[in-house]
């Protein structure tokens, strides 16, 4: 156990207990989010801009470092390049967000709670994974 | 718009970009949940991480911890068996094509303005409010 493995499972700890007090874990709320043209819930807007703020400031800061406390780099993705796997992978994962309400964090952090949906969600997303995995090179 | 409506979302928020503030100061790494737990699943190609499954027993902690001291979550879920297979399948595999998911590209992508984000961010909002849209607005719809 190494400090870079303990301090994933203390950033998970947080995002977890986020996610639960944000109302995220919700899928009747997420889609009430989404619902701009019915009876739309704007407050999950929240959720996003309050994370923006320490998420922002955070990357202020590494502007000024060199190596992050427990890495010799950085491991943040330099490219810039707008392609088709980004777009289309970004519009799948939109339309099944929006047909369930869930995305991975909450679906994961909602497997405690011992809903059957939940889990039957996460194991398809992981398999939509493996998937992912297994064409991958075909997806060039 | 009550107070408690908004007050509990950006509590919330702020725990997640505090989380994703201290995985890239400390280890250097976006705080993406779609990678994280590819990774934590051996499916992208280096085999199983132990960040990822760190991150990710993390996550099911903290989600405990809440609960149990904090506030316990409503959880309604309406769609179908079917409906949550596709769903799941679709968000697993779009995620992992588009590089990103809510976290990876949302939190940490818009906060650090990276292009690829912005755009990623812009489409998969879109898309799901459309489908929510086409779900539950019109004739033939679910509800």
């Amino acid at each position: 156990m190494n400090a870079r493995i303990i301090v994933a499972g203390v950033a998970g700890i947080l995002f977890g207990i986020g996610l639960v007090l944000s109302d995220m874990i919700n899928p009747a709320r997420v889609l009430a989010f989404l619902d701009v043209a019915g009876d739309w819930d704007p407050s999950l807007a929240f959720v996003m801009g309050g994370a923006l703020i320490p998420s922002a400031i955070a990357y202020r800061i590494k502007a000024r470092l060199q190596a992050p406390v427990f890495d010799i780099s950085f491991h943040v993705p330099e490219n810039r390049k707008l392609d088709r796997k980004l777009i289309a992978g970004s519009a799948l994962f939109g339309l099944g967000w929006g047909l369930v309400g869930l995305c991975p964090g909450p679906a994961f952090a909602g497997l405690v709670f011992g809903r059957w949906e939940i889990v039957l969600f996460v194991a398809a997303m992981i398999g939509g994974m493996g998937i992912h995995r297994l064409f991958q090179n075909r997806f060039a | 718009m009550s107070y408690s409506s908004f007050f509990w979302p950006l509590a919330g928020g702020l725990l997640i970009g505090l989380s994703a503030a201290i995985y890239l100061l400390l280890n250097g790494r976006i705080a993406g949940i779609s990678g994280l737990a590819a990774s934590a699943f051996g499916l992208t190609g280096s085999g199983i991480s132990g960040l990822g499954v760190g991150f990710l027993g993390g996550i099911l902690a903290g989600a405990a911890l809440a609960a149990s001291f904090l506030r316990f979550p409503i959880i309604e879920v309406s769609s179908s068996p079917v409906l949550l297979v596709a769903g799941g399948l679709i968000v697993g595999f779009g995620t992992r094509l588009g590089s990103g998911c809510t976290s990876g590209h949302g939190v940490c992508g818009l906060a650090r303005l990276s292009p690829r984000s912005i755009v990623a961010t812009v489409v998969f909002m879109s898309v799901a409010a459309a489908t929510v849209l086409i779900m539950r607005h019109f004739p033939g719809g679910r509800s």
